[in-house]
Parts: structure tokens; C-alpha cells; sequence
């Protein structure tokens, strides 16, 4: 790799050919301010924020479009720069909805941090922001508010680099310029998975979650009504992020006791429903592959491609429907949890079910969606009322006026609060599978995968596409069709690698028996619901901390969950079931490509 | 007209009689790098307004390995008051594809396509037919290389040549970061070279007459002769082929109604030049190289000219950056809020301060050029901004 | 009727079938019916594999790819500052007379449309305009009747 020579502020450095003056200025400490830059996505260079000075240039350049090269004389603060910055920050207020005391997204906007750094006179210029633009709240996820739109273009991106789902452009030009849907028609009448990845990175509050705190805090203000709290295992690894923790740090006691303080009649644990996830998936599995290897069932769909991620669900029902037998009929965990919750739950507290009031603290945007599924209401009811995001939770426990750092730790309540380590491993992409591969490797062997410590590392980490190869030896004989056999699985996460996999599937090239496939980059730790910012190093620092997680739990197998096993002994019976089918399992439906 | 020191040339429109494609038969017989030493030679700068020099890109293009290269003739000529490409097209487009296949000789490249402006859709049929006249020539001279015709559709800022480059490969005419250039990476990511329709027309005829004689017209600083798109308050409107290096008097002598008050090179992303400038001005020094001009009489009043370029820019913007997208706006109801006294004269040069910086920070030529004729026209004809 | 399906096949046969034929595709359609349908959009993405989206977005930028219902004939009037000084603003109120529509609206018989566009290059010979793709130059407000009624006659 070549080096080149260059100047930033008179000190020289060397730097390989190839890097952007931003990214050589970070290495001697100097934080060059940007707006449309995102270290997840292709360089932009649109914004203009980031410029700098190239001595003999009378222009500035961006310095997140600009190759260094050498002999370079570059300088990062100067008047003529300072001024510049300055105007173009000020024009971008002047297209703007200042109305930050009531926007969302104060306090954590890029453009307020700037316009406040630059000490911008929101007077120097006109408004050119357009009178009378509605805000569009048609989807179950998503909200959309054009006048806080800095035309980035961030969003448009996500959608296209991370997630090739496309569902964003910026249309028409000059002063028309926007960023638009299909027709600019509303969010729920296009092709859009409901993942949230452009809610994550927008800079300001021009794309944000659909929020429903308001409806739970009414709840839970409702003597009549019976609250019921969940939370998905990635929130208690980034909630802490909300609360001036570092990111990273585990809060899942503290989390519990806000929880509860906040007045939820009871906080319990998705987790324990993840642990569910997988008996009935890990049979559902095994049911396919008997199907298929002993029987010769070719109605059976192999690979069988996990069901939890909503985001990926929407992607699938969308982009390949004639696949759709490949997914696992399996609800995600929160939906099963829902659906318990009004029928097992309900019976062993003596509630009345009408009464009760679900709601689900998820890292995901798709979530709201999914739980406002049509079909979601198994239980004679809506199975999950409300689902809230990890940074609508930190909202509220802000609301509640809770010292949420100097908290005790508390325990989830039961009969739905306890967890294994398989469950807690969801969060991270490949932590479906590993749950999955060490419960199934256990019933088909009656031992424990031989991986030290029960981690299988195979299928962790971070590359988009991750495939793993485990024998099965010594089975017991009830499984025994299975023996020798490789089970190839792999793992996917976010959408652009989920079409991968399906282009793979249709064309009738997957050699996988099981794929996970998560929606969001990262895996739920990296959903659409989680703290803003987000980029590589703070998704693997919550990964880390999943993993952390699991290992300090005592038990790291779903079926050995003790209510696990009481759920199935005095309600739902056996995997697979009655009861499981009619509760726990689900249809999909086919929708539009374009 | 006597006493005019403005110096008439008869390069591009000479006529003369050959059999087709002559020049390009002739310049084959050559050495490929001595035809491009030639073209620098000859100090010939793109004729587009950005005033590149022509055989230093060629050059670099010859330099550029693979199979895969293009030649692309910018016919998106948007800028207002500008329209020699338009007679060039339709009265010597032997002379501009000579200039693409000699590049494509020179540059080893393919396939050229001619990307012209949806506004001149009228002049597709005449160019395809010259297109197969071109065709059998280049088969005989066993030249490799075809020429299709791309049609705009309706964006200004389609003639800076990424944006061009977008709009090729199907997508919204943005400009792209340069570097990458498009010599190193164009169309499709490959080695493209994008000259104006008059500087392919220009080469032929340096090749023609050879780089000396091509030197003799101009100036030391610009060589050469240039299209001048002549429009508003004339009685000679047209296109004029004129030496590089007169002043603007003498132009406004020759051509000027005899009330000139102002005249604009350079198109709207040009400069607007005051009558008591006209002395001290030389067209292609400072200012660009495009050759659209415009004279306005002591009747037109220089608000509603600047208001009629700040729409046009506010509306062909490609909208992505900042300091262009916003800018031109702020200009626009900047000046008219002026004009209705909702704010005080001394915004004006709040508003000149904003068109530097838009110089400075903008991604591209439309928003970097908004200063030129803002800041002149402001400048010297505060009055009628104001009252 | 246009048969939008066959001009998305003649184009992709010559442009490929990717992204680089939207544009022609695009055009070729506004060719045929002066308008780019939402419907059409999606069969164009269908056809190509892109999003909708990508597809308005493109379609949207460009001034000469209209995406609402035009009439047969698209009236550009150029309203560059040449064309001005020339009388442009008379021209355009004799369109608006004639045709009994203001700027920016189609005629009820969806037969013309009156727009106004950025510089044609026809500023030495203007006012100027462009009905569909041909070019009228030094246009009076009395040549304007005698142009409409061309155009209406060449309907039967």
C-alpha cells in the first residue's frame, strides 16, 4: 500500500493513498465537522459542511469527498472557513422548522449541535422553508416530516446502500428538491420494510419512530388496566446509552426497577419467549429436515430461514413471495409473548384478558408494524397493544423523574421473566442461530454442542454473510435419520445481504439447511428503535455486552428454562401442538415487488 | 464598421471544398501523440465555458488503459443566450464528428456519443443521417468507431459533464466528486472524455490548418478563434466567429445598438459588465470562455434581469448541496425582499457575501458561477435594486 | 393507446436491460403520451429491477419527463431574458387567450398544454417556443391563432 505526504495545520503526516482529508485529519486528533457524511454509508459530499482549505485553491474542499494527496497544505480551521461553515449552516436553519422545543429529536440533532457551535443568527437570512407541510404518520412505524428534512440524503443511502430496499429518493430539483417516496405517496402504500435504518440516520427529526409512550402512560394510569411490560433482549444492552452511560454497559437490573417504578403491573423478559422461539423453531427444523430426508416431501421448503425480524419479514413478503414457504411459521418472540400473555398468562393470574394491556420495549421500528398485523390477535385479542422503542422507554423513565443511575438492580417478574443465555443472544446477529444450534444439537445428540463454553463462534461476528458447518454424530435414535449428516447454516443481517440469500434461494443455489437472517445491520442491537447514533464501533460494542450477557447467566440452554418447561407442561403441552399452533405460529402474505 | 480593433475569423464556419471526412483521413496518416502535441500546441481551451486545455485532456485520455473508453460531445447547451452549438449542429456537424473520431483515433476509444439537449430533439433526424454518412467513411479508413446520439431531458445542469455522466447512466443529474475525474473514471467507470460541440469542431480545424496558423488568431493567452452567441438589444443577433482578446467597447461598437448599458458574457453564470467597464474589459480574460453574450439597452431594467437569472439558477439547481440548493434561493427572494423594502439596502451586500461563499463551498459550476453576474450586476447597479 | 410494455422492450433491446435505459425508456413514453403514468413507473421498475422510487426520483429531476397528464400538444415558451425583451409576456398572453387556459394548465380537450421553459438556444431568433418537439421562432401575438389552428387541424 502506498503512503503519501501531507500538511493539515502545519503538522505533516503520512497517510495511505486512497484517504479522504476527513479521515487524515482524525488521525492527528482533528475532528472535522460533517453533516452528510456516515461512516456506514458511500462518501456524499453534499452538505459542504466539511470543508477546508487547500492551499493554492481559492476554492474550499469537502474533505470527506477529497483524496489527500501529497504535498497537500491543508487547513482545517481559518476564518475563511469558520465563515463559510457558518453560512452554509445557516442556510440550512433557513430551509429548516425551528421549532426544536417540540421536535423529538432535540438535544440529539446534528443540526442543532451545529447551528449552536456556529452561533448561527437564525434572523441573518429568510425563511425558505415551504409553508404547510404535512407530516406523514400513514405508517404503523415510520413517521415523516419533510420540514426538518436537511436533504442529506443519509436516508435515501440506508435504504439503497444497507438495506437495497430503495424505498427513499430525492426527487425533482432546485427549490423543489425533497427527499420522497414513490410518488411522494404515504409510507404505507409503498414498498418500505418498516426497519428504521433511515430513522437512525437521520441527522435531525426528519424521520423518526411513530410514538405510542403517550398511549402507555395512559395505561398504566388506568386503574382498570392490567400493564404488562416486555423487553427485547438488545434494549438492556443500549438502554444505557439514553442515561448517560457508556456505550455497552449492561442495564438490565436497573432497567427492571424503572420498569416497574414507572408503574407496569408486571416487567417481564421477551427473552423468556426467544427461549420459546426456539423449541418451537428448533422442532420446526427437525420436523423439515425429517420431512425432507426420510420422507422425500418436497412440498417442504429447505433452507428454512428464520421468522423473528418483521423488517426482513415485510422484506421477503415484498421482494420474493414465492418463497415464502421458506420462512419458519414461527411468531417472533414478541409476538409469541403477546399472544401468551393473554391466554397463559392471563389464566395463572387470574386476569381477565380484556383487561390486560401488552406492551413490548423493542430496539425495532418494525415492531410497531408487526404488532399491528391484522392476524396478530390469536389470543382473542390484540396480542401485543403497544410496541415502544428502546429510546421511547429512555424517554419515559426521563418523564418519570427517575435517578435511573443510582437504581437497585430488580428481577423480572414471573411467570414469563426468566431467561437462558440462548435467549439473551437474539440481540446480536447470529444469536438466533447459536440458540437455536445449541438446543437442537442437544435434543437430536442428547449432548451439548462441543464448542467450549457453549459459543459457538462460527456464526458470531459481524461480515454481512456467515455460513458454519456442524456434523451430527452419535444421535439418539429417535433422530437418527439425522446421522452424519452436515447441518450447514448461515447467517445474514441486513436487507442488502438478506437479497443475497434469496437470490441464492431462487435460484436454487442455497445449500443451507437453516439461515437466520436479521433485518437491521448488526442484528437487533443495531435495530431501527435503538440509540442514535449508531455506526460499526458502537454495534460491536453492544454485541460485546450480549455476549457478556449470556455468559453470566446460569442457564445458557433454551429448553432448559424451568418456565420454559412449565409452560409446556401445563399449557401448551408439546412443540409443535394445538395450542402452539393455534398461539404461536403464523401466515404470511404476498405483496408488491415495485 | 471602421475604427474597430474587433477581429472577424473565418475558422470554424470556412468553408472550403473537400470530400468528406478529409481532414480526418488526412490527420490518420499521422502519429497519434504528434496530432495531440498539435491540439496543445495550438493552446486550444474547451469552448464548453470551462476553458480546459483541449489536448492536455486528450492526453491524459490517450494515457488511460483498456478497451472500453468514450468519447462524449456535450450538445447540452443550456446556457441561456447560447446557441452556436445549435448552428454548428445543423451547419457543419461534419466538422464536429470529425473532431470526436480524431479523438476517438488519438485515444484509442470506441464509441462516441453526441449527448444533445432535449430542446433540440428537431435537429435528430439531420444528424442521424450525417451519423451514416460518417459511418461509411469510417469503415473505409477502417476507423473503429461509432457514434449514437443520447437525448437530454430537460436539465441545465446537465451540461457539466458528471451530471451529463449521470444522466447517461440513468440517474438524476447530480454532479459527482471529482477526483475522481472523468479522463480516470465516466461513464460507466470508464475513461471518458467530455469535450464541447465547438471544441470538436475546433479540432478539425487545427488539424486542418495546423496548430501555427491556428496560433495566429487571439491573443498569447487565448489562441484561436471563438463562437460568440450575440442576443438582446442588436440589430446583428446571431453568431458571430470572432478573435479572442477584443475589448468590450470595441464589440459593443460593432455590435450594440448604440444605447448599450450593459453587456453579459459568458451567459447567465456569466459576468455582467457595466458601460463604464466596457473600456477596461477583454472578453476571454477573467471571464469565461462559453461565448454567450447578451446586451442589454438603457430601456431593460438590470433588477428584472437579475431576477430572471436568480429563477432560473433557483429552478436548475440540481438541488444536492447546500450552499447552491439554499443560495439561490436566498438570492432571489433576497433581492426582491430588497426591492419591496422589507429589508434595508445594506442586505444587499449581506446577499453578495452569501454568492462568495456559494463560490467557494459549491459542488459544482452552476452554484460556484451564481456570483459572477450577482455580484456585478449588484454592484453596479445598486439604483435599480433598489427603487 | 400507448403500449408503454413494448416501448420499455424496444429501448431495453437497445440499451440493455439496466439502469442506463431508464432515461429512454422514459422518453419514449412522454413520446407516445406526453406523460409518464404512476402506473407506468411501476412497470418500468418491474421491468428493470429497480424501486418505483428510483424511478420518480430519476423522472422527477427532468424538466421534459412529465409525470401528470399533458395534452397531445405540450406548448414550451421560453422564458429566457432575451425572449423576454422580446416580448415573450404577450406571447404568452395570446397563448393563454387562444387556448382558453392560463400557464401551467391543459386544455379540457386535452389537447394542448401551455408551459414555460428555461433557455431554448433560439435567443437570436425569439420570443421562441417549442410545440412538442418543433421550434416557432420570432413569434408574434398574431401568429399565435394561425399556429393553434395548425395544430388542431392536423387532429382530423
Amino acid at each position: 500500500m502506498s503512503t503519501i505526504k501531507l500538511k493539515i495545520d502545519g503538522q505533516t503526516i503520512e497517510v495511505e493513498k486512497g484517504t479522504t482529508i476527513l479521515d487524515a485529519a482524525k488521525k492527528i486528533n482533528v475532528n472535522i465537522p460533517t453533516l452528510c457524511h456516515h461512516e456506514d454509508l458511500c462518501v456524499s459530499g453534499n452538505c459542504r459542511i466539511c470543508v477546508v482549505e487547500v492551499a493554492g485553491r481559492d476554492r474550499l474542499e469537502a474533505s470527506c469527498a477529497t483524496p489527500a494527496e501529497n504535498g497537500m497544505d491543508i487547513l482545517t480551521n481559518s476564518a475563511k472557513i469558520r465563515n463559510a461553515r457558518k453560512d452554509v449552516v445557516s442556510l440550512l436553519v433557513s430551509e429548516h422548522n425551528t421549532q426544536c422545543t417540540t421536535c423529538y429529536r432535540n438535544t440529539n440533532c446534528e443540526l442543532q449541535d451545529l447551528a449552536a457551535e456556529y452561533n448561527v443568527d437564525g434572523d441573518r437570512y429568510l425563511s425558505v422553508l415551504k409553508p404547510n407541510i404535512e407530516v406523514d404518520k400513514s405508517s404503523w412505524s415510520i413517521e415523516k416530516d419533510d420540514s426538518k428534512c436537511i436533504r442529506c440524503q443519509r436516508c435515501v443511502r440506508t435504504c439503497a446502500e444497507l438495506q437495497h430496499v430503495n424505498a427513499l429518493t430525492a426527487s425533482h430539483k432546485g427549490s423543489e428538491m425533497k427527499i420522497s417516496t414513490f410518488m411522494d405517496l404515504p409510507f404505507n402504500e409503498v414498498v418500505c420494510t418498516n426497519c428504521g435504518q433511515c430513522v437512525n440516520r437521520c441527522p435531525t427529526g426528519a424521520l423518526t419512530e411513530r410514538r405510542y409512550f403517550d398511549d402507555v402512560w395512559e395505561a398504566i394510569g388506568d386503574p382498570s388496566k392490567h400493564v404488562v411490560m416486555n423487553t427485547a433482549p438488545s434494549v438492556r444492552v443500549a438502554l444505557g446509552e439514553m442515561l448517560g452511560y457508556e456505550v455497552g454497559t449492561r442495564v438490565t437490573g436497573k432497567m427492571v426497577t424503572a420498569m416497574k417504578k414507572m408503574g407496569a403491573d408486571s416487567v417481564l423478559d421477551t427473552d423468556f419467549s426467544a427461549d420459546l422461539t426456539i423449541i418451537e423453531e428448533g422442532h420446526e427444523l427437525l420436523t423439515r429436515l425429517k420431512k425432507v430426508l426420510v420422507d422425500g416431501d418436497s412440498s417442504i421448503k429447505l433452507p428454512m430461514i428464520t421468522s423473528c425480524s418483521p423488517g426482513w419479514v415485510k422484506f421477503i413478503e415484498h421482494m420474493f413471495p414465492e418463497y415464502l414457504g421458506h420462512l419458519s411459521t414461527c411468531k417472533s418472540p414478541q409476538q409469541m409473548f403477546g399472544a401468551l400473555t393473554k391466554t397463559y398468562y392471563a389464566d395463572k393470574k387470574g386476569l381477565d384478558a380484556k383487561d390486560i394491556v401488552s406492551v413490548a420495549i423493542m430496539p425495532c421500528a418494525a415492531k410497531k408494524y408487526e404488532a399491528n398485523r391484522p392476524e396478530m390477535n390469536d389470543s382473542g385479542y390484540r396480542d401485543i397493544d403497544a410496541g415502544l422503542t428502546t429510546r421511547e422507554l429512555g424517554l419515559m423513565i426521563k418523564q418519570a423523574g427517575l435517578n435511573f443511575q443510582n437504581l437497585e438492580d430488580s428481577n423480572f417478574d414471573s411467570i414469563m421473566g426468566e431467561s437462558t443465555g440462548a435467549g439473551v443472544i437474539f440481540g446480536a446477529t447470529g444469536g438466533v442461530m447459536e440458540a437455536a444450534l445449541r438446543t437442537a444439537y442437544a435434543l437430536v445428540t442428547g449432548r451439548s454442542v462441543p464448542f467450549e463454553n457453549l459459543n459457538i463462534t462460527a456464526v458470531r461476528g459481524t461480515e454481512g454473510i456467515r455460513a458454519a458447518s456442524i456434523k451430527i454424530e452419535n444421535c439418539l435414535p429417535e433422530w437418527s435419520f439425522l446421522e452424519g449428516v452436515d447441518l450447514n447454516v448461515a447467517v445474514a443481517h441486513g436487507l442488502k445481504n438478506a437479497r443475497i440469500i434469496m437470490d441464492e434461494v431462487a435460484a436454487g443455489k442455497s445449500n443451507y439447511h437453516f439461515i437466520e437472517v436479521m433485518g437491521c445491520p448488526g442484528g437487533c442491537i443495531g435495530g431501527g428503535g435503538q440509540p442514535i447514533p449508531t455506526n460499526a464501533e458502537i454495534r460491536a460494542k453492544r454485541i460485546e455486552a450480549i455476549y457478556e450477557e449470556d455468559m453470566s447467566k446460569p442457564i445458557r440452554m433454551s429448553h432448559e428454562n424451568p418456565e420454559i418447561v412449565k409452560v409446556y407442561d401445563e399449557f401448551l403441552k408439546e412443540p409443535l401442538g394445538e395450542k402452539s399452533h393455534h398461539l404461536l405460529h403464523t401466515h404470511y402474505r404476498k405483496r408488491n415487488r415495485y | 464598421m471602421s475604427n474597430t480593433k474587433l477581429k472577424k475569423a473565418d475558422i470554424i464556419f470556412s468553408s472550403y471544398s473537400v470530400a468528406p471526412y478529409e481532414i480526418l483521413k488526412l490527420t490518420m496518416n499521422k502519429d497519434k501523440t504528434e496530432v495531440i502535441n498539435e491540439i496543445l500546441d495550438s493552446g486550444l481551451r474547451g469552448r464548453g465555458g470551462a476553458g480546459f486545455p483541449t489536448g492536455l485532456k486528450w492526453k491524459f485520455m490517450a494515457s488511460e488503459q483498456g478497451e472500453e473508453k468514450y468519447i462524449i460531445c456535450n450538445a447540452d447547451e443550456g446556457e441561456p443566450g447560447t446557441f452556436k452549438d445549435r448552428k454548428l449542429l445543423v451547419e457543419v456537424p461534419r466538422k464536429v464528428i470529425s473532431g470526436m473520431a480524431i479523438a476517438a483515433w488519438t485515444t484509442n476509444s470506441k464509441l462516441g456519443i453526441i449527448y444533445l439537449r432535449a430542446e433540440y430533439n428537431y435537429l435528430i433526424p439531420a444528424l442521424k443521417k450525417e451519423i451514416e454518412v460518417f459511418d461509411e467513411y469510417a469503415e473505409k479508413f477502417g476507423l473503429d468507431f461509432k457514434v449514437e446520439i443520447f437525448s437530454g431531458a430537460g436539465a441545465y445542469v446537465c451540461g457539466e459533464e458528471t451530471a451529463l455522466i449521470e444522466s447517461m447512466e440513468g440517474k438524476r443529474g447530480e454532479p459527482r466528486n471529482k477526483p475522481p475525474f472523468p479522463i480516470n473514471s465516466g461513464y460507466l467507470g470508464k475513461p471518458t472524455l467530455v469535450n464541447n460541440v465547438e471544441t470538436f469542431a475546433s479540432v478539425s480545424m487545427v488539424c486542418r490548418y495546423g496548430s501555427e496558423k491556428y496560433k495566429s488568431y487571439g491573443t498569447d493567452d487565448q489562441h484561436g478563434s471563438k463562437l460568440f452567441s450575440l442576443s438582446g438589444d442588436s440589430p446583428k443577433e446571431g453568431v458571430h466567429e470572432l478573435e479572442l482578446g477584443m475589448k468590450i467597447s470595441d464589440f459593443v461598437e460593432e455590435f450594440g445598438d448604440g444605447d448599450t448599458k450593459a453587456v453579459q458574457i459568458g451567459g447567465v453564470a456569466g459576468f455582467c459588465i457595466p458601460r463604464k467597464d466596457f473600456d477596461k474589459t477583454i472578453i476571454g480574460e477573467g471571464n469565461t470562455t462559453g461565448g454567450a453574450t447578451m446586451i442589454f439597452n438603457s430601456t431593460r431594467s438590470m433588477y428584472n434581469v437579475l431576477h430572471n437569472y436568480l429563477e432560473f439558477f433557483a429552478e436548475e439547481s440540481c438541488g444536492q448541496c447546500t450552499p447552491c440548493r439554499v443560495g439561490t434561493q436566498q438570492l432571489l427572494k433576497g433581492i426582491e425582499a430588497v426591492k419591496a423594502g422589507d429589508k434595508p439596502e445594506s442586505y444587499l451586500d449581506d446577499l453578495v457575501k452569501l454568492s462568495k461563499t456559494m463560490k467557494i463551498t459549491s459542488k459544482c459550476g452552476l452554484g460556484q458561477s451564481v456570483t459572477n453576474s450577482f455580484a456585478s450586476i449588484v454592484k453596479n447597479y445598486k439604483e435599480e435594486m433598489l427603487y | 393507446m400507448a403500449d408503454v410494455a413494448k416501448i420499455i422492450e424496444t429501448k431495453v433491446e437497445q440499451y440493455g436491460k439496466d439502469r442506463k435505459a431508464l432515461i429512454p425508456i422514459l422518453q419514449g413514453i412522454v413520446a407516445e403520451k406526453n406523460y409518464v403514468a404512476k402506473c407506468d413507473m411501476v412497470e418500468i421498475a418491474r421491468c428493470l429491477d429497480i424501486s418505483a422510487a428510483d424511478v420518480y426520483g430519476t423522472a422527477s429531476f427532468y424538466s421534459f419527463i412529465e409525470d401528470t397528464e399533458k395534452g397531445k400538444y405540450v406548448i414550451r415558451v421560453c422564458r429566457s431574458i432575451t425572449c423576454e425583451m422580446k416580448g415573450k409576456n404577450k406571447i404568452l398572453k395570446a397563448l393563454e387567450k387562444e387556448l382558453r387556459i392560463k400557464l401551467g394548465e391543459t386544455t379540457h380537450d386535452k389537447k394542448f398544454s401551455l408551459l414555460e421553459t428555461n433557455c431554448l438556444g433560439l435567443c437570436d431568433v425569439g420570443p421562441a417556443m417549442l410545440v412538442n418537439n418543433e421550434p416557432y421562432t420570432q413569434l408574434t401575438p398574431e401568429m399565435i391563432p394561425v399556429i393553434i389552428r395548425e395544430h388542431r387541424i392536423k387532429e382530423n
